[in-house]
């Protein structure tokens, strides 16, 4: 009889480039200079999509609206390692997800300004509606993993989820089921520090999030969410391992909520401003404009060309968007099954002779 | 044929579903090695294997968001709920995302799982194992609600609820698991889904009725020009049945187990009033379970409408002129 330890673990912290732009060259990953300016571009489109949805909400021709800013890192990192086979799970602060598998940005903007349409995925994508109802989707993820291992489909399941999801039940089911049935699955966590005015701390009092993937016999990690060189590592490496039957991972990219949780909420009522002019400096753009400039990759005059570039793509995605036709009343009923009921039928009936 | 009952009937309507076609998945608690805790699944884990027939973790939320996955991707999930108390952790996937995936998706993704679980009183079960809440799935718009009454209609009416592309929740009556038999269809056979069967012909008086409480309205009605509708299908209700013979009837009894407030009962109600009160030569009755948490097993028989309920319900609309 004895009182021992039986059983340790670690958990592991992924940076690779620092704010000064500086990296570690042994960690750095194959990527092409194509490939790192491709990264940056991806970086720069999603901060500047986002910028112009806070104006066109502000204007009164977008609805609320969840801003990316200061995540755009974990979010274009990981995307950027996809291939287009892999499902996605958004939930619902992933414009720099949409915008790196080339999801229309039009129709991104549409869904935010109260169109359903907008969450009609094209057919070369696979990606799930964007997901209101925080940390459900995991088990969707699960579901649509153990689909693809059963039809031998090398695709991945990569499901986006907040700090604030890993308090849900449905995080927890998922997340086992990933260790039980050892699923293809990739859950990316952008622990953004706040779930509208909730902190991190009051979300858990685990050390990190990264090691909750211990209890479900999954492998977990922590990453600097700002650095985008890392969240690829991760994801890049936890796909691999799922595509080799490796089962699922649970990447945790620590990053911060530089907005408020969408266009209603006033972050002011809640955080202290000290906190994010922190974060401030550790900026996900600014450390890789910084790390392409040391490189000559970047300078100032690419800087100015390709913002004028981006804006100009955002000015078409919006003139798309708001060019299209307003939904009809059909619309409401005709996704609800395959076929409507002869009641259904009857309201349909009715609501299209009236007026809204 | 083979006379079977309500075990049985299912359990080869699963078989032949997973037989027939590989996108049919069995899954759920103890459904596996143990063939489910009333012997539903018996023997489908060892003639399909594990890929096809197996075991969960204890997590009803978990089933059913795994399912809305596996059927997103394009397979044909059959969850088991162990019973339909233990639905309530899982009603969230229900309806945030099982009955508005297609809808949300604008059609990109459907969502075709059946969740089979048992329901129902009169079997002396612990607490929440004795539940009748099939109302709350019958106001979840992209949900169909199915319940079998017999052998024969349980086989078809799951074949139809599997070969649906829209989620079903099927709901097996527990009373009845064992105390039905009949001759059984050997093949595979659909039974329609949103079409009512009359399971009495009569023209003095309608009666409606589902799951359980089909058996003992016909055990309270045979000796009455009763016209006993077994709806099959509460969500999509079979309206044109119903209309048709009440205008034939003139008068309407719904019996269900479940409390009168807010139930399926009350749905019908209305129909009929907004529909067809016309044709009504007295009030529409109910006989329900009363408003109560469903009660343990020595007060269960006070809830469950019992035969001498019924039969006082359809004397008392009988004697209308």
């Amino acid at each position: 009889m004895a009182r021992e330890t039986i059983v340790q673990f670690q958990i592991e912290r992924l940076e690779i480039l620092n704010p000064l732009g500086e990296v570690d060259s042994e960690l750095l990953p194959p990527l092409s200079d194509t490939q790192l300016l491709r990264l940056y571009e991806l970086l720069l489109l999603t901060r500047l999509a986002d910028e112009r949805a806070l104006s066109l909400q502000r204007e009164g021709r977008l609805g609320t609206f969840p801003s990316s800013l200061g995540q755009e890192a974990a979010q274009v990192g990981s995307a950027f390692a996809l291939n287009s086979r892999d499902w996605i799970f958004p939930s619902f602060r992933e414009l720099g997800v949409f915008l790196s598998v080339d999801y229309p940005l039009a129709n991104y903007y549409r869904y935010w300004s109260g169109d359903e349409r907008g969450l009609l995925c094209p057919p070369e994508l696979n990606i799930f509606p964007i997901n209101i109802a925080v940390g459900t989707h995991l088990l969707h993820a699960a579901g649509v993993a153990m689909g693809a291992r059963y039809r031998s489909d090398p695709a991945v399941a990569v499901v986006y989820l907040g700090d604030g999801a890993t308090s849900k039940g449905d995080f927890h089911e998922a997340l086992n089921m990933a260790g039980i049935y050892r699923l293809p699955l990739v859950a990316i966590c952008q622990n953004n520090q706040w779930a509208i005015s909730v902190s991190r701390t009051r979300q858990t009092a685990a050390e990190t999030l990264a090691q909750k993937a211990l209890a479900f016999g999954i492998h977990g990690i922590q990453v600097d969410g700002n650095d985008v060189l890392a969240v690829y590592r991760a994801t890049a490496e936890a796909l691999e391992r799922a595509r080799t039957g490796g089962g699922a991972t649970f990447i945790e990219c620590e990053t911060y909520r530089m907005s408020d949780h969408t266009t209603a909420d006033d972050a002011r009522r809640y955080r202290d401003p000290d906190e994010v002019e922190r974060w401030r400096d550790k900026d996900p753009l600014l450390r890789m404009r910084r790390f392409l400039e040391n490189r000559k990759l970047w300078n100032e005059s690419n800087q100015t060309q390709l913002e004028d570039r981006l804006r100009q793509r955002l000015d078409l995605a919006v003139t798309e968007a708001e060019a299209v036709e307003a939904p009809v009343a059909e619309d409401m009923f005709r996704y609800t099954c395959h076929q409507l009921s002869s009641r259904q039928l009857e309201q349909l009936k009715e609501c299209d002779d009236g007026h809204p | 044929m083979a006379i079977l009952n309500l075990v049985q009937a299912i359990n080869q309507g699963l078989q032949q579903a997973l037989a027939e076609d590989d996108r049919v998945l069995v899954f759920g608690e103890d459904v596996a090695a143990d063939g489910g805790v009333f012997r539903v699944t018996e023997g489908l884990y060892e003639q399909f294997g594990e890929t096809r027939v197996f075991d969960t973790p204890l997590a009803e939320s978990g089933i059913v968001g795994l399912a809305v996955g596996l059927a997103a991707y394009g397979l044909r999930p059959v969850a088991e709920i162990q019973f339909l108390g233990f639905t309530y952790a899982a009603i969230d996937q229900i309806y945030t995302h099982a009955a508005r995936l297609r809808a949300r998706s604008r059609g990109r993704y459907t969502c075709p799982l059946v969740i089979r679980t048992p329901y129902g009183g009169g079997v002396k079960a612990p607490e929440l194992h004795e539940e009748s809440s099939e109302a709350f799935f019958c106001h979840m718009p992209g949900i169909k609600v199915v319940v079998p009454s017999t052998p024969s209609n349980a086989k078809g009416l799951l074949l139809a609820a599997i070969a649906d592309p829209d989620p079903v929740i099927y709901l097996e009556p527990t009373r009845l698991y064992r105390l039905l038999k009949e001759e059984v269809a050997e093949e595979a056979y659909i039974t329609p889904l949103g079409q009512a069967r009359i399971a009495q012909a009569g023209d003095q008086l309608t009666l409606i009725a589902w799951g359980s409480m089909v058996e003992r309205s016909l055990k309270a009605a045979h000796n009455y020009p009763v016209e006993v509708i077994d709806l099959q299908t509460l969500s999509p209700f079979d309206r044109e049945t119903i209309l048709a013979s009440v205008k034939k009837t003139g008068r309407l009894l719904i019996v269900q187990e479940a409390p009168k407030t807010g139930g399926f009962g009350a749905e019908l109600a209305a129909t009929v009033a907004e529909e067809g009160i016309m044709s009504l030569r007295a009030p529409i009755l109910r006989v329900t379970g009363y408003d109560v948490v469903t009660p343990l097993p020595l007060l269960e028989d006070y809830n469950l409408p019992s035969e001498q309920r019924i039969l006082s319900a359809i004397e008392k609309l009988l004697s209308y002129p």
